[in-house]
């Protein structure tokens, strides 16, 4: 009979399965670690760990997720929750978490110092600690830098001359959507969908992810486009024959646009006083342990950025304003969505 | 064992069907009442908190075209799945032709590739960016004109690549349990081949592929990764815009709510297209339609037809992952492979295996209890467990963690210390209790599909000649529906390695599956890196697929050898 033979199969994959994880799977027998971690953000987090775990000898198990499924868990297992630490990637998120009380207010004189103030909540829910630039990529071959508008470059891509070389990230991503909340925090609404609309009338050809627009710069298929800086110093890592530049947007203006990843102590944790203790050292000590292996800006000034990223040249950054990305990033998915932007 | 194939229409059997349908067995209508109750448990929790907070609820501005796309890529995938799977059951069941009997087991492959990681290896190959356009730009000059992929047309390719395989299992087992004598029937009364085909051999199958559409449809619902790469706006993209942009989860639930309507429209298409005929085969287990050898070229454009679907679907795809893995052990300073691989393998084996054996089991008992019939309230429940499977993931996930949080709460204030405690986070628990929910779908489907072509009169005599319930399950209903159950387990389990949101939110610390590893590397856009643990995926999914088919090839060999 066939029948058992396939229970048979099945129970002899089983049986060992469960044998081998056992506890594992039942999640029993295992001390927790000092500190646990709930992270949006997943860039080799090991290396910057095992180094505070090294220095301090407060261990610490983090387990990785996207944003706003990880803040509902928090939620929703209140006062059971076993998290200390809540990390995540963009100031929106931040933001949202402070206001939905899932993260306690913290006074440290050390991440006031470390931390510039518009890249930290005014209470101390949360503290940036990364820092990403979202700004012009192109292809030297085919486009002389002094074509953009250095004093409102985002905007000028909407310039007619752009027509049908742009490329750029799709309306889902979240590095489109605040990018366009700072645009109507800067300029309004009104300004914001102007540009907007300025990029789907040059044909502006919507990537979903940001290796693959910057081959298509690199291929030729377009002129340029907007990415996140680590993705171009990743990709020349791999490839530094890669046929893209950076060039810094909004110099002579506002600055260039950045983004944050941050973390802030659980209100429902049963460890506080080591949690603000790593968060003080992940933005003093830790800093370059924490960004340098994905090429990101450290957010504490008295840290240099690492070689690669330091080849791309100083630059001014747009004032943060989490509250307005949080806020606004609504309304920018409406104007995308107006603008036909998807 | 009599070969005689009849058709019975279980509408007009009147008293007896009466008889079947009417009290049922208390035990087992409630075990189906019971299933419904555990699926239906974490949607509605998350509709009526969605519902409790009504605020202004920022929908989407284009929520209007959303829908119409949504319809679009829904009837697409579900008209081209059905060709690709339908057909290619039709050729490998009925024919003999070179390679078959690997090509008949290796075209349910494509199912094992998770539609994010096909999505992206599509879009670096033939986007603006990859190898055939470049070669075609070089061919042709830099401003010749290339088709966009990054389209409607696109995701449909990329999803029916990936979803046929549910049409054509479902289609091939019924192909398979299907008796030959009524086809041969047809053919000594007269009919061509193509009539016997289309008027006999059809209908008979006709509820297996409705089966199949529904799953088909409800997985093209609640894709949210390819429909992203391929800029295709979906209302399951508006639930996660207005989730994730707007910060707004309570307004997403309201939206998820316009999801449940489609997956009610499917699920009520799904019987309206099986319609009130039932096809029974009073002799049970059918031998399969005899092959037809097709000689010559004949049978090589057979070979060909199945080996372009499933190049497309899984060789160039699996060729491209082990290009990137072969580059990244090239050049790599780092060990190729994480030291956690056997781990995580092992979690991921452990944790879908477990789904499939319960989702199986359940869907075996809420098949055999609506024989034992219940009445249209065991009907319904029965319907109702199917639902999981058109939410999505990750709202199904956190259905879980405010239904366990709410447990927590009533047995806090009951005067339980601790109440719950962390069971739905701190063990696998809730992702196993999410699987079922999510995954009794497909099992239900697979299992249904076979117990629609048992005839009542069999459940009937049985039950008359004093047969107990259970020896009617053991000894009757479990050896005819046995295939539709292997096809469920292997569904479950495929579908349950490549899960990703359910185990990515729900998991206890320290647990890492495969899908969970593949998709941290790929999210960084790491594809060399996640190429080989993708690998992985796909080499874990081809066990059950292999089990599944090494049984049913001794089977066919055997028809064939009775042909020759």
């Amino acid at each position: 009979m066939p029948r058992p033979k396939l229970l048979a199969a099945c129970t002899a994959i089983m049986v060992p399965a469960l044998a081998l994880s056992g506890c594992g799977v039942l999640g029993i027998g295992k001390a927790p670690a000092d500190l646990q971690i709930y992270t949006a953000r997943h860039y080799d987090l090991e290396g910057a760990f095992g180094q505070f775990t090294e220095e301090t000898g407060i261990s610490v198990e983090f387990i990785t997720g996207d944003d706003a499924e990880l803040l509902e868990r928090l939620k929703a297992e209140g006062s059971d929750t076993p998290a200390d630490v809540f990390m995540t990637v963009d100031a929106g998120n931040l933001w949202n978490a402070a206001r939905q009380d899932v993260l306690a207010p913290t006074s440290s004189a050390a991440l006031d110092e470390a931390v510039p103030e518009d890249l930290r909540d005014p209470e101390g829910q949360w503290y940036g600690l990364a820092m990403r630039a979202r700004t012009l990529t192109y292809n030297p071959d085919n486009v002389d830098p002094a074509e953009f508008d250095a004093e409102e470059s985002y905007a000028g891509l909407a310039d007619p001359k752009w027509n049908g070389r742009l490329c750029m990230r799709d309306a889902t991503s979240s590095y489109t959507q605040s990018l366009v909340a700072s645009l109507i925090d800067l300029h309004g609404r009104d300004r914001a969908l102007e540009i907007v609309e300025g990029w789907m009338a040059n044909n502006v050809d919507i990537m979903s992810n940001d290796v693959l627009l910057l081959e298509a710069i690199d291929a030729g298929a377009c002129d340029v486009g907007i990415n996140n800086h680590y993705y171009l110093a990743r990709t020349l890592e791999e490839n530094p024959d890669l046929s893209v530049d950076l060039y810094w947007a909004s110099q002579e203006g506002a600055g260039t646009h950045v983004n944050i990843s941050g973390a802030g102590i659980v209100a429902d944790s049963d460890n506080a006083a080591q949690a603000q203790q790593l968060i003080e050292w992940l933005a003093t000590t830790g800093q370059n342990a924490f960004v340098d292996a994905n090429h990101e800006f450290p957010v504490n000034p008295a840290a240099e950025p690492e070689p690669v990223i330091a080849e791309f040249g100083e630059f001014e950054r747009m004032p943060l304003n989490a509250e307005a990305y949080g806020d606004l990033n609504a309304e920018a998915i409406d104007v995308l969505a107006e603008a036909g932007y998807k | 064992m009599s070969e005689t194939a009849v058709l019975v229409d279980a509408g007009v059997s009147g008293p007896r069907r009466r008889l079947l349908t009417g009290n049922g067995r208390p035990m087992w209508s409630a075990a189906v009442l019971l299933a419904a109750a555990l699926v239906v448990t974490p949607v509605a929790a998350v509709v009526i908190d969605g519902l409790g907070s009504l605020n202004s609820g920022s929908l989407p501005q284009d929520i209007g075209p959303m829908i119409v796309t949504t319809v679009l890529l829904m009837g697409g995938v579900g008209l081209s799945t059905l060709l690709i799977g339908g057909g290619l059951a039709w050729l490998v069941t009925a024919h003999d032709f070179p390679l078959r009997n690997l090509l008949s087991w290796a075209l349910v492959l494509p199912l094992a590739m998770p539609a994010y990681i096909l999505g992206f290896v599509f879009l670096s190959t033939f986007d603006v960016g990859g190898p055939v356009q470049g070669m075609l730009r070089t061919v042709l000059g830099p401003g010749a004109w290339l088709p966009d992929v990054r389209t409607l047309a696109g995701a449909v390719v990329v999803m029916s690549l990936t979803l046929y395989p549910y049409v054509y299992l479902l289609a091939r087992s019924a192909l398979v349990e299907q008796s030959a004598t009524t086809y041969d029937a047809a053919r000594t009364l007269g009919a061509g081949r193509s009539r016997a085909l289309w008027r006999v051999v059809v209908p008979m199958a006709r509820p297996s592929l409705a089966a199949a559409l529904a799953l088909v449809m409800m997985e093209t619902l609640t894709d949210f990764a390819t429909v992203q790469y391929f800029n295709v706006q979906t209302v399951s993209v508006g639930v996660y815009l207005v989730w994730k942009g707007s910060f707004d989860f309570h307004a997403a639930t309201q939206l998820s709510v316009l999801v449940l309507v489609f997956a009610v429209a499917v699920l009520a298409g799904e019987r309206l297209l099986r319609g009130r005929s039932r096809f029974h085969q009073k002799a049970g287990r059918g031998e399969g339609l005899k092959s037809r050898r097709l000689t010559g070229w004949r049978g090589w454009a057979a070979a060909l037809a199945c080996l372009s679907v499933l190049g497309a679907g899984f060789i160039l795809p699996v060729a491209q992952l082990a290009g990137w893995a072969v580059g990244e052990a090239a050049g790599g300073s780092e060990p190729l492979l994480d030291p956690r691989f056997v781990e995580y393998l092992v979690n991921s084996v452990t944790v879908a295996s477990l789904a499939a054996l319960v989702c199986a089991a359940l869907a075996l008992t809420i098949g055999h209890a609506q024989r034992l019939g219940g009445g249209p309230l065991v009907a319904v429940a029965a319907q109702a467990t199917t639902f999981g499977y058109a939410v999505p993931g990750a709202v199904i996930g956190i259905g879980v963690l405010i239904a366990f949080a709410r447990v927590d709460e009533w047995l806090e204030l009951a005067g339980v210390p601790g109440g719950t405690g962390l069971l739905v986070t701190g063990s696998v628990a809730g992702i196993l209790c999410a699987y079922v929910v999510r995954f009794i779908a497909p099992a239900h489907q697979a299992v249904d599909a076979s117990f629609a072509k048992i005839s009542p009169a069999l459940t009937f005599s049985a039950l008359s000649l004093g047969s107990t319930p259970r020896r009617l399950l053991t000894r009757v209903h479990l050896p005819l529906a046995r295939r539709g159950a292997a096809v469920a387990l292997v569904l479950v389990a495929i579908d349950a390695v490549k899960e990703l949101p359910i185990v990515l939110l729900l998991r206890p610390f320290g647990f890492t599956t495969i899908s969970v590893w593949v998709y941290e590397l790929a999210r960084e856009n790491f594809w060399e890196k996640a190429a080989l643990p993708a690998l992985g995926i796909v080499a874990v999914a081809v066990i059950p697929v292999y089990f599944l088919f090494r049984r049913s090839a001794g089977l066919k060999a055997g028809a064939v050898t009775h042909d020759q």
